[in-house]
């Protein structure tokens, strides 16, 4: 734990230059967002003359922004916590308990992660068409087909990262379940899943940035109404000249769900993976 | 030592230790029966031990005792089933079925009955693969440019962010901060910052040009950064801001699991700071780093959304990276067919850079550790 002070200095430099490339462009949105549409149009100004919230009142009436909002937490949240579920279940099998195909299974899931979308966007729609015209399920423009696009598009990450985690624990907590008389499935609960809920978190926190953040296949999935604000956003920008102030004051509140669960979870992030029950 | 090969078939629970870490390189070969050696050499697991403590354990007894008799038989399957279901329906069939359409023609004309488009065999292959055809150079310089554009925005964004997870390794006032500072670009959502940007980077009103023709004088008129080779920059650019934060997460949890007492013996032995990131650092979070680099790479070979929100359905040439010409092909001429052939070559590329990445970087770290 030792620290020269040439490291001293070096953090310095390193954590202002990294600091100011992550607060500017950061700034410009925020800034931007409270000031008059005519400041906004006109030249570039890093302190705002006039600061105002009028964006933040009109931009709810340009495009059903509280519609898109609610659509996007639906879908997100749902699809964080199914897929932490099935990732799981998936993972703790592929660490822990040996099976036949074990290998297959988990080069498969991998072998997903580098599926372009657009090679299956098309084939995807119309695989839910089919489902939709024989089983009567309807899946494309709900929430339902959505979810189950984003719940599987965090799986191999998931599953992958959570293989990482659960085989890293040491085997003796688990032991000391088993001696106690449960099975796998009872060490699954008491003992691995509370001592890997660092890794668990991390995982269902990059689940909902997917989601939250899905582009490509919200623009032909959705329709009116369940279109998310990754899609509807755009609707700012089609206006005959782009309302930047309404656009960035959108960007301000549409990133507040996902920077609030980001500070709750943030103690979980990092730390504690060297810590507690691991050493 | 070649701990890939160690593992044997499920009939011997062994080596639970070299299991766990080839699992967590993402490369598991329980199916590999070549050699037991694993579970046989203690020199394998002792080298191990002396890096992670808490695995001293020989790894023979302990598996024995933790599964008993082959105990487990269906639960691994029920376990991932809905995960083999889901990536079923969603990647699976739907890939395949992608594969098929490179193989008909699909226009808007056909798309309702898709199940009847005719048969073309190799002409969408061709057509795209064709260099002296409009949509074959297309094609090229734009799998070129892709390349070029992973290789710049990983490389930027693992420097950026292994540079953050070093700083952020150790304790000190103010550390939390900016740890959860940092995350905010990777964790507000593309989208979000991408139109951010394209604000800054605004000819008239963007903060750029201000910065540079008002505030520092470098240049009397404002260039256009959103229209020819200046596009390129852009993308570089917002991927970069966007991507490095999930190295920096990624790579400060491995640093953290890596004991402070390995680098205190190394401090003894009077080795400078640089020398313990390079000779203790590097190899011990390889694994982690490994997969971090191989997943990027993917997601930046596969980038869509920084482009498309920038510029819409049809970049400029400069910055049409592949999934942006295949999505202009496909939803924008409407050539379904030509657009899928060209994805089932963007995954070809994708799958042999892969696998080639793999066989030389995840097996080799795991040899260099045993």
């Amino acid at each position: 734990m030792r620290e020269t002070t040439g490291f001293k200095v070096f953090r310095v430099v390193g954590l202002t230059f990294i600091t100011l490339l992550t607060a500017i462009p950061l700034y410009i949105i925020l800034s931007s967002s409270v000031k008059p549409l005519v400041d906004v149009r006109g030249e570039f100004s890093w302190i705002p003359t006039r600061v105002t919230l009028s964006a933040y009142s009109e931009m709810w009436s340009t495009i059903p922004l509280a519609r898109y909002l609610a659509n996007s937490l639906l879908v997100s949240v749902v699809a964080t916590v199914l897929s932490l579920v099935v990732a799981t279940f998936a993972a703790y099998a592929v660490a822990r308990l040996p099976f036949r195909g074990s290998r297959a299974f988990s080069m498969l899931v991998l072998s997903t992660q580098m599926f372009p979308g657009i090679l299956f966007l098309l084939p995807l729609f119309l695989v839910f068409v089919q489902i939709q015209t024989r089983l009567g399920l309807q899946l494309t423009g709900t929430y339902t087909g959505l979810i189950v696009t984003y719940l599987t598009f965090a799986l191999p990450f998931s599953i992958w990262m959570l293989v990482g985690y659960f085989a890293a624990l040491p085997r003796e907590l688990e032991e000391a379940a088993l001696i106690d008389g449960n099975g796998p499935i009872g060490a699954l609960f008491r003992v691995v899943l509370p001592v890997a809920r660092p890794g668990i978190v991390a995982v269902g926190v990059f689940a909902f940035v997917t989601a939250w953040g899905e582009v490509l296949f919200a623009s032909v999935l959705t329709d009116r109404g369940t279109r998310t604000l990754a899609v509807g956003l755009q609707a700012y920008a089609s206006q005959s000249s782009v309302l930047w102030n309404q656009l960035m004051a959108a960007s301000v509140v549409v990133s507040i769900p996902v920077l609030v669960g980001f500070l709750f979870l943030q103690r979980y992030l990092v730390a504690g993976l060297s810590s507690g029950a691991v050493k | 030592m070649a701990i890939t090969t160690s593992s044997p078939p499920p009939v011997d629970p062994g080596p639970v230790t070299s299991g766990a870490i080839e699992a967590s390189a993402g490369n598991e070969s329980r199916a590999g029966s070549e050699s037991p050696a694993g579970s046989e050499s203690p020199g394998g697991s002792e080298s191990r031990a002396g890096i992670v403590p808490s695995q001293v354990v020989p790894p023979g007894r302990r598996g024995r005792r933790l599964r008993g008799p082959r105990s487990t038989g269906l639960l691994p399957y029920l376990l991932i089933a809905p995960a083999l279901v889901l990536e079923l329906v969603v990647h699976i069939v739907p890939m395949i079925l992608g594969v098929w359409i490179s193989f008909v023609s699909l226009t808007q004309l056909t798309l309702r009955r898709w199940t009847e488009a005719p048969f073309i065999g190799f002409d969408n292959y061709r057509n795209g693969l064709n260099p002296s055809s409009a949509i074959g150079q297309d094609f090229f310089s734009s799998l070129l440019r892709t390349s070029v554009y992973t290789v710049i925005v990983v490389s930027l964004a693992w420097a950026i962010g292994m540079l953050a997870a070093v700083l952020l390794n150790r304790s000190f006032h103010g550390r939390a901060f900016f740890r959860t500072f940092f995350l905010v670009p990777f964790a507000l959502p593309a989208f979000v910052t991408t139109i951010g940007w394209s604000f800054i980077f605004n000819q008239q009103e963007g903060a750029l040009n201000h910065v540079l023709v008002e505030n520092l004088g470098v240049l009397d008129s404002n260039p256009f950064w959103l229209l020819g080779d200046n596009s390129f920059v852009v993308i570089v650019v917002v991927g970069t801001w966007r991507l490095w934060p999930f190295a920096f997460l990624m790579l400060l949890a491995a640093l953290q699991s890596v004991p402070d007492d390995v680098y205190e013996a190394a401090a003894l032995d009077g080795a400078t700071m640089w020398r313990q990131f390079r000779t203790i650092t590097l190899p011990l979070i390889r694994p982690t780093n490994s997969v971090v680099i191989l997943v990027m790479g993917l997601w930046t070979f596969n980038e869509f959304t920084v482009p498309y929100i920038l510029f819409g359905a049809q970049p400029p040439e400069q910055a049409l990276l592949l999934s942006n010409l295949i999505y202009s092909n496909s939803f924008v001429n409407f050539n379904f067919g030509l657009g899928a052939a060209m994805s089932v070559l963007l995954l070809l590329a994708l799958l042999a850079a892969s696998l080639v990445y793999v066989r030389l970087f995840l097996n080799r770290g795991e040899d260099s550790r045993a």
